[in-house]
């Protein structure tokens, strides 16, 4: 291909974008092309600038400088509908759909006059089968958005696109809920896409993915663009290094020496809560020793297996067991006295409380009992002493012991909390979601920590959606699907595929 | 028992309850317009003393009566600009503002009459709305002089609330405002403007729930006094709960609350009403209304974003 030819193919380009939030510089001058029937990935680690810069493209967001060109003609900043208009459709991360509402009544939405009296619903149903036909997005029309899976839903985003007549395609880290068929399923459709003559910006951060789907890579660390590379002219380990910008050494897994059963669940079934799945008769052990992994797709039941063991939640049947020190009631309070240590999903909403100081939160479990209650007073001066240490201990960056918690970047909120649970000395610890949204180097330590506390003879339970994740550090690992819990598997004897067989529950019916 | 069954088969208390619920209707529909979008518009009881005050005055001062309800109305939605810039793109809290609007417009409308008729003891009287019978309709017994006898602003009423029903599930734009206050999110992803949508249907409820209270004004009394709305505005909060936020369900609660009401008035008069304090009259139709509302809310959808402010998302 000449470059005559391409420049007639560009049908994107964005000229050094640039977008400042306060200090942060979240893109840098960014400057890329788009060309037709392409797919570009988009790879940076979270806080990269990904979402922001195409945010901008799509009009959520306006840059501060820059311009952006689609067709050749200049896209007015700002404006979603602009955008659409143009032939740019997205696929956010988050999905944009009203779950109230039907299939159908979300693709349409905005997509007629306003004062337009009737709605086409006829045409367009069939346009839209037509669509699902075409690409093999097969949902059905009338469907709730809140009964859909979530990869129908994600079908219902892209089909709001082609719906549209998109001709650029972007998709924001569309594989972080999807099981590994799903992913294929996806990747099938967007190839039908590009067979079509559509371009597609694919945002991930997973390199397999990015190896598997693109032709191109662009590569974002801190808001610039610091990499382009042709697929093929690179490999996994490469594109790691310019994304993170150094040498990364992944944890190395030491042999476990598993011991005592410190906590054990017998057909356990919990009651579903509003959007929360309960556990169907599950059966767990956790042993000293060991990092007992948690697969599945988010929202199958691990966030009731989390409250359960947090004490948020108790069974409802089935038995539930401790090593030692049976409890009358199972509370938080005894779940903490018990020895569990929680790491929470969301550090956030119930990891801490925003507006109390590094000092408050490190003490929030333990200011009941001495030192840091002492007769019904609380000793402020032995509660800062032990944040000061763990602070030093965890290197949580943070201006001081004093300073609001709201104020610290989700990583080093995420060592404050390692710390307060580490130093509690727990004999089982729930880690659910421990590395969601931090950066790599955040990555690595919060994961050598859980590996160093298994080593010291704690039962971990690690609860992942990123199965990479779940692979790279369990010891045993168990799938999750519609609130049921595989067979243990130990470590190598599954590969993601077989696993993904279980994420959507399809070994759970061949085994019984 | 008996007396109950008289009141019932009389023409005049279904005529009754039909008026009774004529403002609560133009104003339920204002209210669910609202929240439909995703605000709770508690300037409504306000909002309709405005209404029956600017209405009443427009015509004290001459206007004929179509144009005191536009007067009405304007003013309605002039309040719900007001209500609009601070709830949407402001985000402010919908319960401060709301309340806020309430005392305000009240004070303004009470201010104003005060400063137009400084001198008057006894409330000043305008020609209200006659009623008109549609012909051979209002020839049906019970059912004729109950429904098809009444003034034009309750057959407008029901005009009103079959449109409401219409516009949001037959039109792109009812579809738009749902969206709105399920998600709007979805919304500003689908290239539409989620302050234009909010604004405007606040605006417009705004002018419906000032009509509501131009009804009073100029169609059930014939003049202003103080404290005539009378909580009708809360009352219709309560009725888009019963409602579960759609027009039809709306209607029926309204007509509901008004037979109540119109049932209790009557009641009084009866021998019932010589033993029974009278006070306890007034309240069957507060408590039939709270039981109601315990039984029809149950499985109530509420729009899914009712009361959250939506930005952009700009950090």
């Amino acid at each position: 291909m000449t470059d005559k030819t391409t420049a007639q193919d560009i049908v994107l380009r964005l000229n050094r974008i640039t977008k400042r939030f306060g200090s942060l510089t979240a893109n840098d001058g960014i400057s890329f092309e788009l060309r037709r029937g392409e797919v570009i990935a988009l790879l940076g680690e979270n806080g990269a600038g990904k979402t922001t810069l195409m945010n901008i493209l799509f009009g959520h967001y306006t840059a501060d400088e820059g311009t952006v060109e689609v067709f050749g003609q200049p896209l007015p900043p700002g404006e979603p509908g602009a955008a659409l208009a143009a032939g740019v459709g997205m696929v956010h991360q988050h999905f944009t759909l009203a779950d109230n509402m039907s299939v159908l009544d979300n693709i349409l939405l905005g997509t007629e006059p306003l004062w337009k009296l009737g709605m086409g619903r006829g045409a367009a149903r069939r346009k839209v089968s037509d669509l699902a036909r075409d690409f093999g997005l097969v949902v059905d029309p009338d469907a709730r958005i809140g009964s859909l899976s979530v990869g129908e839903r994600q079908r219902v985003e892209i089909l709001k696109a082609l719906y549209r007549d998109a001709r650029i395609l972007i998709l924001d880290e569309p594989t972080a809920v999807l099981t590994p068929q799903e992913t294929d399923a996806l990747f099938e459709t967007l190839q039908k896409a590009v067979a079509q003559g559509l371009s597609i910006i694919f945002i991930s951060h997973k390199l397999h993915e990015v190896m598997a789907i693109s032709q191109r890579v662009l590569v974002l660390r801190h808001g610039k663009l610091v990499g382009e590379v042709a697929t093929q002219a690179t490999d996994r380990h490469k594109l790691a290094e310019m994304m993170v910008g150094a040498e990364i050494t992944p944890p190395a897994p030491r042999e476990a020496r598993p011991g005592a059963v410190l906590m054990s669940l017998k057909a356990v079934s919990t009651a579903a809560r509003g959007n929360q799945t309960g556990l169907r008769a599950v059966d767990l052990d956790l042993r000293a020793g060991q990092i007992t992994g948690l697969a599945g797709v988010s929202g199958n039941g691990q966030g009731a297996l989390a409250d359960l063991l947090s004490g948020l939640e108790v069974p409802q049947s089935g038995e539930m067991h401790l090593a030692e020190g049976e409890t009358a009631r199972w509370t938080p309070r005894a779940a903490v006295a018990q020895g569990v240590g929680r790491i929470p999903e969301d550090r956030h909403k119930t990891g801490t409380i925003a507006d109390f100081s590094l000092t408050e939160n490190a003490v929030l479990e333990s200011y009941t009992k001495p030192p840091i209650a002492r007769r019904g007073w609380m000793n402020w001066r032995e509660a800062e002493d032990q944040t000061r240490a763990i602070i030093e201990k965890y290197d949580v960056r943070c201006p001081g012991p004093e300073a609001r918690i709201r104020l610290l970047s989700g990583g080093n909120m995420q060592k404050l909390i390692l710390g307060r649970v580490f130093e509690a000395a727990p004999r089982i610890i729930l880690a659910n979601q421990p590395v969601r949204g931090l950066d790599i180097g955040a990555v690595t330590y919060v994961q050598e920590q859980l590996i160093a506390a298994r080593d010291a003879g704690a039962a971990v339970l690690l609860i992942s959606e990123d199965l990479d994740e779940v692979l790279a550090l369990s010891d045993v690992i168990h799938v999750m699907s519609e609130g049921r819990l595989s067979p243990e598997f130990a470590r190598g004897t599954k590969t993601p595929a077989e696993l993904g067989v279980w994420m959507a529950g399809q070994g759970f019916d061949d085994a019984a | 028992m008996a007396d109950i069954i008289d009141i019932l088969l009389s023409a005049s208390f279904w005529a009754a309850a039909v008026r009774i619920a004529s403002p609560l209707i133009f104003a339920t529909l204002g209210e669910l317009i609202c929240e439909r979008a995703g605000i709770l518009n508690l300037g409504i009881e306000g909002i309709m003393v405005l209404g029956a005050f600017t209405g009443w005055l427009a015509v004290y001062y001459g206007a004929d009566l179509w144009t005191g309800v536009a007067v009405a109305m304007g003013a309605g939605m002039l309040f719900g600009l007001l209500h609009a810039t601070l709830t949407v793109p402001f985000g402010l809290s919908q319960h401060v503002v709301g309340l806020g609007i309430t005392l305000l417009a009240t004070s303004v409308a009470y201010f104003a009459y005060r400063l137009a008729l400084p001198q008057v003891t006894s409330p000043p009287r305008i020609t209200p709305f006659q009623p008109y019978e549609i012909p051979l309709l209002s020839d049906i017994p019970i059912l004729g002089p109950a429904l098809f006898a009444q003034t034009p602003l309750t057959y407008l009423a029901f005009v009103l609330a079959f449109a409401v029903w219409f516009t949001l599930y037959r039109t792109p734009l009812g579809l738009a405002l749902r969206a709105v206050g399920e998600n709007p999110g979805a919304v500003e992803a689908q290239g539409l403007s989620v302050t234009a949508l909010r604004m405007g249907a606040v605006m417009v409820g705004s002018g419906f729930m000032a009509v509501g209270g131009a009804f009073l004004t100029m169609s059930a009394f014939s003049s202003f006094f103080f404290e005539m709305v009378n909580g009708r505005g809360w009352i219709c909060i309560a009725l888009v709960v019963f409602g579960a936020w759609k027009p039809g369900k709306a209607v029926l609660g309204a007509l509901l609350f008004a037979g109540f009401d119109a049932l209790q008035i009557r009641l009084q008069q009866t021998p019932l009403g010589a033993e029974i304090p009278y006070q306890i009259f007034l309240m069957i139709p507060y408590i039939l209304s709270i039981l109601a509302l315990i039984f029809m809310s149950r499985r109530a959808e509420v729009p899914a974003a009712l009361m959250v402010p939506y930005n952009r998302g700009e950090r």
